[in-house]
């Protein structure tokens, strides 16, 4: 066994997990954090993206063991409180989401890519999904909704409404 | 909250969201309980072999693991299978684990059930066989003729023959003054729904009373089947659809998996879940299409069609899963798509072979028929020299708003297909489009336009009853809807479909409101636990709108007689005197008096003072049962560039007109439409499962078969102008969840041959890889040159 510590959604949490744990499982089943979802097994399809130390990361695709003494961000902490992020309440307003299943991923993924590049076309948006795969709404409106978010991030912070 | 305010056609946001954005959904994955056990199969790396042994003693010794379990093990009956659809179909034998051969890379032979996830997969592992490999057989000519029997004691591979039986003068064929003869095959194709399946059963055992929670589109039919395969008294069998990560068929089945899930946590009294890993879903969840089509066209030399004949190939696998063979035949309905021709054959043979049963995949028989039929009208009019929107407005059947009898023998409940095809001519400015496509090919350019026509017609809405009968499927078509309002003016509505993504509670939600005159945010829709829900027949077929949706109509109804009974009680009026509008009964003319649903449901609730002969409680349950199929249609244009030096195509344009009936909420109709054509683009540009001499599936995880990311799918511009009223049913609504991969196909292939026919390519199969579109080209100007005696190449 090995001990992994890290900082979850603000919250330090720590556990003694097998040395091959996955990170994807070490946060849904030792952590209890199931709003990460697992679709494949070949990190292709990025449902399972969370933020490492503020990136995003394929959680399958690292072992818990790597994550030790970094900071994590999962779909959980992703909203202030009860406040939404832009992000979430965009993909509800755009119809971004049918299944959700690919959603967790896909958020996080765009939480972590409008952070480098805050006013993106909507050929870089599209780009940057491309690890992440969804299989129900043609993309079309996942790309809506984070031109959108991103639209309503730049007027907040620029201090407009 | 009572109401005026209307939402039926409004882009109501949905109700499903807040969970699904923020982490807090139920899919399987999630769900655990103290006792659990991990269940996980030992699939051996055979695709068709002899068993001579199975070892399971080394797995039994593992860390974890509490039994290792082969078929002689567990009292299972066989997998269902619901849909003999001739009365001499050969039925190959199917149960959970394979005891005598292995047929395909999915069979497994023995369950091994242990403490953890990891121990389950590292034990299954470890299970040892010991067979004799015989040859595999993938190609379906192949498999036909019986070199290789899959299953020996059916004599042969070829085990079901099905045919329409022809309509219309059938020397048409052979006299007409054009024929056109061509073969398509189209590949199978993986789902890839991006939740795997998964399964969790538990239960009391001294009450001998199970539940199942399993990621599947049909609680109540695996209920109701499992009873059959396990033996529970179905009255305590309880099934579970959970929030479910999306499905397109290919968890519209009754699996292995859950029935074993079931037989072992009732063997062992503790709870045994099991999650389908990607790799294991793309061998032991099923695949769609696989099928191979000769055509024939029979038509003038000014473009009209006389007839159409389509004689199948269809590849079943080793077994048939629910539906098997049902798919081809649920296709051979609509092969006549939305023309009119004077004569029709359509008859298909199913052939097992070494390979993952096939079974539906969004659109079920119905893309399949779309294809070819579209692929053969672009090659007509090639042919004739004509356009192909010429020949399509010839041909296409004159607007009809009363149900007319198509030459399938079927009744088409309405349709105005010209006009879908006028919208979609007009966002793609069709006529532009050609001059561009024609000073390319002048100019000679690298890269060359095609455009690309499908107008389609589905039958959804599945099914009327009698007609399913009829066509020997087991089961009934019908659905089931319970309104109960509550003391505080809320609303319960209990549904028998299934929702995984379609966005049912709001819908639902949406109609509700308007009859009963509250808000969707008053309306909590229950769905998917048989326990909860009326009896139903789940969602697949776009049925649950024009099914479901029409039997919550009904409920409403009798929502609303009831209550008026008590209204006119309350207001001592006769119930002639009252009328419904503005949200409540209210007596004729004097609006201000009158009562809410709210304040109604309080009254029956208290029952204090209710009518002579009224039961408290306001509530209803209604069974809808349709009259007739309703029969979606519409024009889908795609605009590709093709590099004629590497093959390589990509969409610039992509407009769908869809008529789709009556639109209640036209933000998850168009939602539908996108999904849906980013489907059938990938279906047509680049899926397609792959099978080597061996037999084993070398496109066997997401990183070889190619589903498509956001890169890849194309804008897709969408009009929802066109809605014809379905005459099946009161809403007048068609079903739109199949619509996008039904059209799709066929426009997108049909661009790329056009982009590419001056060049000489007649066709190109899917999916049109750059390899495939290049070596067209090639092969194309390689017999050019031939027939030119050395002519320029």
């Amino acid at each position: 066994m090995t001990t992994v510590s890290v900082t979850v959604n603000g919250a330090m949490r720590e556990a003694d997990v097998e040395p091959r744990t996955l990170l994807v499982y070490f946060l849904r089943e030792t952590l209890g954090l199931t709003g990460t979802n697992v679709g494949c097994d070949t990190s292709s399809c990025g449902a399972c993206t969370v933020l490492l130390d503020g990136e995003s990361v394929k959680s399958c695709t690292l072992l818990a063991a790597q994550a030790d003494g970094r900071e994590l961000t999962t779909i959980e902490g992703l909203a202030e409180g009860d406040e939404l992020h832009p992000l979430q309440e965009s993909f509800r307003r755009n119809h971004g989401l049918q299944c959700g299943y690919c959603t967790p991923g896909m958020l996080m993924a765009a939480a972590s890519y409008l952070k480098e590049n805050p006013s993106p076309s909507e050929d870089d948006v599209r780009l940057a999904l491309e690890g992440n795969l969804c299989r129900c709404t043609g993309y079309q409106n996942i790309v809506k909704s984070i031109l959108d978010a991103a639209g309503s991030m730049a007027g907040a912070g620029g201090g407009g409404a | 909250m009572a109401t005026t305010e209307t939402f039926i056609g409004q882009p109501v946001l949905r109700k499903e969201d807040p969970e699904l954005i923020t982490g807090q959904a139920n899919y399987i994955d999630n769900w655990t309980m103290p006792g659990m056990l991990w269940m996980a199969l030992a699939r051996p790396p055979y695709v068709h072999a002899t068993i001579d042994g199975v070892d399971t003693s080394e797995a039994a010794s593992m860390p974890g693991v509490v039994g290792v379990f082969t078929a002689a093990d567990l009292e299972l009956g066989a997998l269902p299978f619901v849909w003999p659809i001739t009365e001499d179909i050969k039925v190959p034998v199917h149960y959970a684990l394979a005891s005598d051969k292995v047929r395909f890379n999915g069979d497994a032979v023995a369950v091994v059930v242990a403490e953890t996830r990891e121990q389950a997969i590292d034990a299954a592992e470890a299970v040892a066989v010991t067979a004799t490999e015989l040859p595999a057989v993938i190609e379906l000519e192949q498999a036909a003729k019986d070199e290789v029997l899959i299953h020996d004691d059916l004599g042969t591979n070829s085990v079901v023959h099905w045919s329409h039986g022809g309509a219309g003068d059938q020397s048409i064929f052979d006299s007409a003054p054009v024929v056109v003869q061509e073969r398509y095959a189209q590949p199978r194709l993986i789902p890839n729904a991006i939740e795997p399946r998964g399964c969790l059963a538990y239960g009391v055992p001294a009450m001998d009373e199970w539940t199942l929670v399993s990621s599947t589109q049909i609680p109540h039919i695996v209920k109701v089947t499992l009873s059959g395969v396990t033996g529970i008294e179905e009255q305590k069998l309880r099934v579970i659809a959970p929030d479910v990560g999306g499905g397109f068929g290919s968890k519209l089945n009754v699996y292995a998996e859950e029935a074993l899930a079931l037989g072992l946590a009732r063997k062992l009294g503790r709870p045994v879940k099991w999650i389908e890993g990607r790799r294991e879903n793309y061998v032991a969840t099923t695949h769609g299409r696989g099928v191979i089509h000769d055509c024939t066209l029979a038509g003038t030399e000014d473009g009209k069609i006389l007839g159409l004949k389509f004689v199948e190939l269809a590849d079943m696998g080793a077994y048939y899963q629910l539906l098997t063979p049902g798919i081809p035949e649920l296709g051979g309905w609509v092969y006549m798509g939305p023309y009119d021709p004077e004569a029709y054959w359509y008859e298909f043979t199913g052939i097992v072979t070494n390979s993952t049963p096939t079974d539906a995949y969004r659109g079920a028989g119905r893309p399949e028929a779309t294809y070819v039929i579209e692929r053969l009208v672009d090659t007509f009019a090639r042919r004739i020299g004509k356009d192909p929107v010429e020949v399509r407005r010839m041909n296409l059947k004159p607007a009809f708003a009363e149900a007319s009898t198509a030459i399938s023998g079927l009744n088409v409940d309405s349709g105005n297909y010209e006009a879908t095809l006028d919208t979609a001519l007009g966002l793609v400015e069709y006529d532009k489009l050609r001059a561009q496509q024609r000073d390319a090919r002048e100019r000679g350019d690298t890269k060359q336009l095609g455009i690309g026509l499908s107008t389609y017609i589905e039958m959804c809405g599945l099914a009327p009853s009698n007609i399913l009968g009829a066509l020997r499927y087991a089961a009934g078509g019908w659905d089931g809807a319970t309104i109960e309002c509550l003391p505080t003016g809320k609303v319960l509505v209990k549904t028998g479909t299934s929702p995984h993504g379609q966005g049912h509670e709001t819908t639902w939600a949406q109609i509700v409101a308007d009859g009963l005159g509250v808000t969707p945010d008053d309306i909590e829709v229950l769905h998917g636990d048989t326990l909860i829900t009326p009896l139903g027949m789940d969602t697949y077929g776009s049925r649950s709108v024009s099914v479901g949706g029409a039997a919550l109509h009904f409920a409403v109804e009798k929502v609303k007689a009831k209550a008026r009974t008590i209204a006119a009680h309350e207001l001592e009026v006769s119930e002639d005197d009252l009328e419904w509008g503005e949200g409540s009964w209210h007596v004729a003319g004097a609006p201000d008096k009158a009562k809410t649903i709210p304040e109604i449901a309080f009254s029956a609730w208290h029952a204090h003072s209710l009518p002579e002969g009224t039961e408290p409680h306001l509530n209803a349950t209604a069974v809808y049962d349709p009259p007739n199929f309703t029969w979606p249609g519409g024009a889908h244009i795609c605009v590709v560039e093709v590099d004629t030096e590497t093959g390589a195509t990509e969409i610039v344009k992509y407009v769908a007109v869809d008529d789709c009936g009556t639109v209640i909420n036209p933000m998850i109709v168009d939602g539908q439409i996108h999904g849906g054509v980013a489907q059938g683009v990938a279906e047509a540009l680049y899926e397609e499962a792959i099978y080597d001499e061996s037999g084993n599936l070398t496109t066997s995880t997401m990183t070889q078969y190619l589903v498509p990311t956001a890169v890849e799918v194309p804008t897709i511009t969408t009009d929802g102008s066109h809605q014809t009223p379905s005459t099946t049913n009161p809403l007048g609504v068609k079903g739109i969840g199949e619509a996008g991969t039904i059209a799709a196909p066929p426009a997108v292939i049909n661009a790329v041959i056009d982009a590419v026919s001056h060049l000489g390519v007649t066709a190109i199969e899917k999916p049109a890889s750059p390899e495939r579109v290049w070596r067209a080209i090639q092969d194309a100007q390689h017999q050019q040159g031939q027939s030119g005696q050395g002519g320029a190449a």
